[in-house]
């Protein structure tokens, strides 16, 4: 198959790591709250996966009995962090920014505790060949594609329809543009912010057990994964807070971080590993252009949620 | 004949803190009309309607719907009951189209159709005669469509007593009486309406019956056939209180500040402030009585510089030291040239006029060295920054809608907060505390501010001391117009009197004090002329010494909508 569309594949592949990253944090954001701990919630959710493949991986449970629970495991670290980020930002009224990143900072620094003490070799052998399907085995690029990267193109637009298609999304998008309006008409604001968080953080956490445990399959991965989850709140701009426009992005952010090393194996492009990091630069610089441009459009439609970052307590009304 | 009891109040009482909001208010409304609910700003209205819409709770009395005794805690539980309110400040979601708003938060059965929605809603449209496009999106609205998509919002969860707060308060006349036509074939249908005003001739023209609440108690209610403007004014404003303010003769009023045709417009385009033309003279208090929202707060802005005014002119008049005036080579035409740039004054600084006097002698009078000739500088403050305004002795101070975020940080202890006002000066880029700190402590031992310290955050303060540190400060920099909007409000009778007392101090030390008072007593009392606005225009000057409160409350509630037509 030849390089470019192998870069392709490879760059869908690598993008669902964003893809659920901005799908959940878009889903947060949706409901008015800016959760800046993404990065961590990703690290949690990757050490949460990777803690329980440790412990159930070398039993003689099915294959896919082991990749479900860490998945559950996953979902469930990452949740409760969206729930202490929940319940700081809303029943605390903490700043949400200040919550967001000591979460940051607390998730990369634990992930990193945790997964210095992994063994490695458990999620690199077992339950690999079941969540390739349908593509295991494969000797080209395909084989890169599996169940949890179908499950976030999934995720992503089954999220798009939610928010845009039903009464539940309606719900949830008037509280995260008004929360005055929607707690006039009985809406319960903070339920929706709650659940919308931690759903959010859920699904992103999903993103970093699928990097460190499906896509990159090796020990190190988890040093980069905090860089993926700022990563994915740009791309919640690039996409203009559409979750089914993550897919795109999340393969363009792909194809721009990987395009460095891909780049250096054509032998008419000359690429001197000094530039490579300015070319890793690309996504953020695309991720600017494309709130310039939004901004300079100005359509009511693809700014942010009005009262993104804002605290809402029906006192202060 | 007969109509069917929809709802009743009795003895409803709301108080918030010390302040009783409502006092034991009976209240009936019956299906298939409308009722007016009339009275001042602060009399209660809202709160009342707010307690029937779930968004307070009385603290005492009942509330019967049908004949049924009825709790409502929530809009939700309002709803129950098929009472729906429309706020004055309409509670939409902006990026959503207006089928999306009607539709959130019902609870229904089945899935999210917009489709159905909106026919429901161009139904309910077409029944009482709205014009709407259920699928516009509310940030491309005007101010009008917005309201009938509140309407519709409350048509389409049942309701049958609709409640509109000051519904035609952003309205063009046009559209205002697009609403009443909408309205009737409401009260037609057998909803009970009750709409908040205080325009007369609007209640005139569409309700049934008129309540009037008057400092949160209800005076009466009155069959609109049966009544007439002068009779609801007297009500409304009730009899004259008289209040011990000390109120001193102007002395030297000489003019001050001249706005000349002022026009402001606001983001959206609406007229805020039409034709604004008055003399605030040196020396006096000019007060300023209008319903809340009339325009006195952007006028006052306009004139601070805070707002960039559409078109006229504010003149100031800053005075500069007296110099005597010799008439070498000056003519009597250029003698009276001087009189309309400055004052001529004799050596005990009463004012001197030369009407009727022979040249001869006014040379004579002149060349004897006792007149003196305050030349004014002439400056347009339309031209200047808000900085340069200030610097000139115009001073605004107190605007309680948002008293902290306009004048005072709240974070900050009364030393920091004298120091935005004086932080550039001082030759090091350090800063000087002491004279802050020394200006602190004055007010604060003159003012009898009660605070732990100086460095404790004026957030913290009660407002009637805000209030104190807020006038000490402008007080201080000894302006020559110095602004009020409401410096009272929400303060006890002890706070007002001394703020009163400030004023009059700096009126009798020849500064232009404008006054922007909401209580008629008050004004009445304290100030030496009033200017009445209403909707951005003035509708009078009355000499507060003679006029009548119901004089005033005509003029503040009066409306000539054909005039507004133009």
């Amino acid at each position: 198959m030849n390089i470019w569309l192998n870069f392709l594949i490879d760059s869908l592949a690598f993008g669902a790591t964003f893809m659920y990253g901005s799908t959940g944090e878009i889903l947060t954001e949706k409901a008015g709250h800016l959760n800046l701990g993404i990065p961590g919630i990703m690290c949690m959710g990757g050490a949460g996966g990777c803690l329980m493949l440790n412990l159930i991986g070398k039993s003689n449970l099915p294959p896919f009995l082991i990749v479900l629970l860490g998945i559950l495991s996953s979902l469930l670290l990452s949740g409760l962090m969206g729930l202490i980020y929940s319940f700081m930002t809303m029943t605390l009224r903490a700043n949400q920014n200040v919550t967001g990143l000591a979460l940051t900072t607390f998730g990369v620094g634990l992930m990193k505790v945790i997964m210095s003490k992994m063994d490695a070799t458990v999620y690199l052998v077992g339950p690999k060949m079941f969540y390739r399907w349908p593509f295991a085995g494969r000797q080209d690029a395909l084989q890169c594609l599996g169940v949890l990267f179908f499950l976030a193109i999934i995720v992503a637009i089954a999220s798009s329809y939610v928010l845009f298609r039903t009464k539940v999304g309606l719900h949830l998008r008037a509280v995260g543009e008004n929360p005055g309006t929607a707690d006039a008409v009985g809406i319960n604001v903070n339920r929706y912010k709650y659940v919308a968080t931690c759903v959010g953080s859920g699904i992103a956490g999903l993103g970093g057990f699928y990097y460190i445990i499906d896509y990159m399959a090796s020990q190190e991965a988890y040093l980069s994964l905090e860089a993926f989850g700022w990563l994915s709140i740009a791309l919640v701009i690039f996409a203009l807070w559409r979750p089914h426009m993550t897919i795109i992005g999340s393969t363009v952010f792909g194809f721009l971080f990987s395009c460095s090393s891909y780049i250096t194996n054509i032998d008419w492009i000359h690429v001197t590993m000094a530039a490579k990091p300015i070319l890793k630069m690309l996504p953020y610089v695309v991720t600017i252009l494309v709130l310039i441009i939004s901004s300079v459009r100005n359509k009511r439609e693809n700014q942010p949620p009005s009262s993104l970052g804002l605290s809402y307590f029906r006192e202060d009304r | 004949m007969e109509k069917a009891l929809a709802l009743q109040m009795r003895g409803i009482t709301k108080r918030f803190g010390s302040v009783v909001a409502n006092d034991h208010v009976d209240l009936d409304v019956y299906r298939g009309e409308i009722l007016a609910i009339l009275g001042e700003n602060g009399c209660g209205k809202t709160t009342l309607m707010n307690m029937i819409s779930g968004i307070y709770f009385p603290d005492e009395g009942q509330i019967f719907v049908d004949g049924q005794e009825v709790v409502i805690r929530s809009p939700k539980d309002a709803f129950r009951h098929s009472i729906g309110m429309i706020h004055q400040h309409f509670k939409l979601v902006d990026l959503f189209t207006a089928g999306e708003n009607i539709v959130l938060g019902v609870q229904e059965e089945g899935r999210y159709n917009l489709k159905s929605v909106n026919a429901e809603v161009a139904k309910l449209a077409d029944k009482y005669g709205f014009r709407i496009d259920p699928q516009k999106k509310i940030y491309d609205m005007s101010v009008s469509e917005k309201q009938t998509v509140e309407i519709l919002k409350v048509l389409y969860r049942g309701a049958d007593i609709l409640i509109l707060d000051e519904p035609t308060a952003v309205l063009t006349p046009q559209e205002i009486s697009r609403l009443f036509d909408v309205l009737r074939r409401m009260k037609a249908d057998g909803k009970s309406i009750i709409i908040i005003t205080h325009k007369l001739n609007e209640v005139l023209e569409v309700s049934d019956r008129v309540a009037i609440l008057r400092k949160g108690e209800h005076i009466a209610t009155v069959n609109t056939k049966e009544t007439n403007e002068a009779q609801l004014t007297e009500m409304m404003v009730g009899k004259k209180i008289n209040l011990n303010i000390k109120r001193t003769e102007p002395v030297n009023a000489a003019p001050r500040l001249m706005v000349k045709n002022l026009n402001l417009d606001d983001s959206e385009g609406l007229h805020v402030l039409k034709d604004i033309s008055f003399t605030a003279y040196g020396g006096e208090i000019l007060g300023i009585a209008g319903i809340a929202g009339s325009g006195q707060r952007e006028l006052l802005e306009s004139i601070a510089g805070l707002q960039p005014i559409k078109s006229g002119e504010i003149i100031f008049r800053n005075p500069k030291k007296d110099k005597p005036v010799t008439f070498f080579h000056k003519s009597m035409k250029r003698v009276k040239e001087l009189g309309a740039q400055g004052a001529f004054h004799d050596g005990k600084m009463q004012p001197v006029s030369f009407d009727g006097m022979s040249n001869q002698a006014v040379k004579k009078w002149v060349d004897s060295g006792d007149v003196l000739f305050n030349e004014d500088e002439i400056i347009n403050l339309r031209d200047k920054t808000p900085l340069e305004i200030r610097s000139l002795g115009v001073r605004l101070s107190f605007v309680p809608e948002d008293r902290l975020g306009m004048g005072l940080v709240g974070s900050m202890g009364i030393t920091d907060n004298m120091m935005l006002r004086s932080y550039r000066k001082g030759p090091t880029i350090f800063l000087d505390r002491k004279k802050p700190r020394a200006l602190a402590d004055e007010i604060i031992e003159e003012l009898r501010v009660s605070t732990s310290s100086v460095n404790t955050p004026v957030r913290r303060l009660s407002g009637g001391n805000v209030q104190k540190v807020l006038v000490g400060r402008e007080i201080a920099f000894a302006p020559k117009v110095l602004m009020a909007a409401y410096p009272v409000r929400g303060l006890d009778i002890n706070s007002s009197y001394m703020i009163y007392n400030l004023l009059n101090k700096q009126k009798e030390n020849g500064v232009a004090v404008i006054f922007v008072g909401e209580d008629l007593d008050v004004l009445l009392a304290l100030c030496d002329r009033i200017m009445v606005v209403n909707s951005g225009a003035v509708t009078g000057v009355v000499d507060a010494r003679t006029a009548t409160k119901e004089e005033i409350g005509l003029l503040m509630t009066k409306t000539d909508r054909k005039e507004d037509a133009k």
